[in-house]
């Protein structure tokens, strides 16, 4: 899920912004300009449009992944430590039962993949998308955290045709078009 | 501000086959959600129920600092009744918490929309019940002060947890699932405290939204990777939620007392934790939508829903009552025919046991009725009584089982004295409390899923 903002961040380039009334004009704006050829630079919205990560082109998400590797690693510290734990270190003769003893083991094991799985993936959702206690957020319109949606756009070079862009929003009911100078992180 | 007011209270009943009022677009959920939070003057009746939380919160204060300075001698535990209310009450209120995550994971994974009015409220009542909760077990523990012995420090006192004991299990299951659930309540409302942000006309309250908030723009590489990871948590408590009432039932069912020595006892466990979780969740919900106008967000289909999940749930309970009496005739076990026995007719707990039969298996079978499980009223008064139901239920396995052990020598009568009234009323001023809290200063119904669902036409406007 590589973007524009990732890649080069903060230049001189400019930025032009559509804002949309609906969720179908939002993913329709956005499937045509992509197919133009035109640098999306990001969408935005009051809540998770379904079908507008892929009209934007955007590759599905690895913390499926992250989440795996960050459970595995509770759970291999709860397997060494149990065992190391009661067989080793402090085996404790508890009515003649073996001082191992997987089944025993298995709940702690169970809800040490759940915590570092949860917080893990959490943490990397977080960082991945760079938000923290503290980040300035700086919203391309104030009403994209309430009912209107933004398509923005990256004016890579000369060849960048805002009447062509007009035209095509147009189809899609575009409420405004705003050009902003720098960078909407 | 009279304006704002208006929008808070004064809801219409909503009783179409949509999960959401036609009153609602994206602009008047924003509107009618974030004006609870953010609207400038308090009604007096806020300021009562706060009161009367916290001064449930106070008896909390005063029983716990009384219990610290004398000790649990002040209880009413006694040879052979070790576990009373303490151990009644963890049960109880971690139960309660189980609706939050069910309708939050795994009506989620069930792709059930309806349940995004409702989440929000349910979630915020886990976290509080499992704070409730986890109170019981560490002031039982006699020296609350030494309650990290129970997680595995290593040097500290070059000892070990016994990691074959269920009680230290406990402590995994219920750390994690207070953790968990934290953060998946928390992570859910990232959006709205967004949103709060930039409706916020105060600069301290935008502030600290923002803070909260963690600079969420909506940006939709955002919301992908937000919707994967509550995805995936939602996957995560899935199994936690049925792992967190086996293990408390562990606590039990790895003993050898009669009545507690059952294999029925996970699953048991579980389901009743989900009923009388539902019960709560309609408990708490039929007052605050009545009271803020939020029929066409909480629907008459969503009350509905829940009585027909507490049915539901219900008969599994019942299920578990009949096999207990069942298998305590089939196994032919001494002990545990007499258990059974002195607990329904000849032990000194025979009412709480067809207390526990009326609450629980006769009163949920008006749920059968589609207009009882259509009327708030009614709903309301049943979930009081499920709440009774699953509080005694907790007190027939613990108390009758403990009370005529296997040495007829050392039988008693256990009754809990005032301090454990004072401990289990002060938890539940201490939720009241925390629950009003909630609903003044935070976001109690997700704005950004309820957009998700609001039918298509209606989201143009």
């Amino acid at each position: 899920m590589k973007l524009a903002q990732d890649r080069i961040g903060p230049m001189n380039s400019q930025y032009v912004v559509g804002i949309f009334e609906t969720e179908e004009d939002i993913v329709g704006a956005t499937e045509e300009t992509r197919g133009t050829g035109y640098g999306i630079y990001d969408t935005y919205a009051p809540y998770a449009v379904h079908g507008l990560p892929e009209a934007m082109g955007l590759k599905p998400s690895k913390l499926t992944w992250a989440c795996l590797v960050f459970a595995l690693a509770g759970f291999s510290v709860a397997v060494l430590g149990q065992f190391w734990i009661n067989g080793i270190d402090w085996a404790v003769n508890v009515g003649g039962r073996p001082f191992n003893s997987l089944p025993a083991y298995l709940p702690v094991m169970f809800e040490c993949i759940v915590l570092a799985g949860g917080v893990g993936v959490t943490i990397t959702m977080l960082a991945r998308n760079g938000l923290y206690p503290g980040k300035r957020e700086r919203l391309i319109h104030p009403d994209v955290t309430n009912h209107r949606f933004a398509l923005a756009l990256e004016r890579r070079d000369a060849s960048f045709d805002l009447n062509e862009i007009t035209a095509i929003w147009s189809r899609y009911h575009v409420a405004e078009i705003m050009e902003l100078p720098e960078a909407v992180s | 501000m009279s304006q704002q007011v208006r929008t808070i209270q004064g809801g219409q009943e909503y009783t179409g086959p949509g999960v959401v009022g036609p009153e609602y677009d994206n602009t008047t959920v924003t509107e009618k959600i974030s004006n609870l939070v953010l609207r400038k003057d308090t009604e007096l009746s806020w300021f009562a129920g706060v009161a009367i939380g916290a001064f449930g919160g106070l008896i909390l204060l005063v029983s716990v600092t009384y219990l610290v300075l004398i000790g649990t001698g002040i209880w009413g535990l006694n040879v052979p009744v070790g576990w009373g209310f303490a151990i009644i009450n963890f049960v109880w209120w971690i139960g309660i918490g189980h609706a939050g995550t069910l309708i939050s994971a795994i009506l989620h994974l069930m792709q059930q929309s309806w349940r995004n009015s409702i989440n929000r409220f349910a979630e915020a009542m886990t976290i509080f019940a499992v704070m409730c909760a986890g109170m019981f077990p560490l002031l039982h523990v006699g020296r609350p002060w030494l309650a990290y012995w129970l997680m595995p420090l290593p040097n500290t006192m070059a000892l070990w947890p016994q990691w074959r004991s269920p009680l230290v299990w406990d402590v995994f299951a219920v750390s994690t699932y207070f953790t968990v659930s934290l953060i998946f309540w928390y992570m859910g409302m990232i959006p709205d405290l967004g949103t709060l942000r930039d409706r916020a006309t105060n600069p301290y309250l935008r502030q600290l939204f923002g803070l909260l908030s963690m600079g969420w723009r909506g940006a939709t590489s955002h919301w992908a990777r937000y919707e994967k990871a509550y995805l995936i948590l939602a996957g995560l408590s899935t199994p936690l939620v049925l792992s967190v009432h086996s293990v408390v039932s562990f606590d039990f069912a790895v003993s050898l007392v009669p009545g507690w020595h059952t294999t029925v006892f996970p699953p048991y466990f579980v389901a009743g934790a989900v009923y009388a979780g539902f019960a709560m969740v309609l408990t708490c919900t039929i007052p605050v939508r009545k009271y803020y106008g939020l029929e066409g967000l909480i629907t008459i289909r969503h009350l509905e829903n829940m009585a027909k999940v507490t049915l539901a749930t219900g008969y599994i309970v019942i299920y578990g009552y009949a096999m207990e009496a069942f298998i305590s005739w089939y196994s032919a076990s001494p002990y545990e025919g007499f258990m059974m026995w002195n607990r329904m007719w000849s032990g000194p707990y025979w009412w709480s046991y067809w207390m526990l039969l009326f609450c629980n298996a006769f009163s949920i079978q008006f749920l059968w009725f589609k207009k009882l499980r259509r009327s708030p009223i009614f709903l309301w008064f049943l979930s009081l009584i499920v709440g009774v139901g699953m509080w005694l239920e907790r007190f027939v396995i613990v108390v009758t089982s403990l009370a005529r052990d296997y040495l007829p020598s050392s039988w008693d009568v256990y009754s809990g004295t005032v301090w454990d009234w004072s401990l289990y009323i002060g938890t539940i001023g201490f939720f009241i409390m925390m629950m009003f809290l909630f609903i003044r200063f935070l976001p109690i119904i997700p704005m950004s899923e309820m957009k998700m669902i609001l039918p298509r036409s209606k989201k143009a406007e």
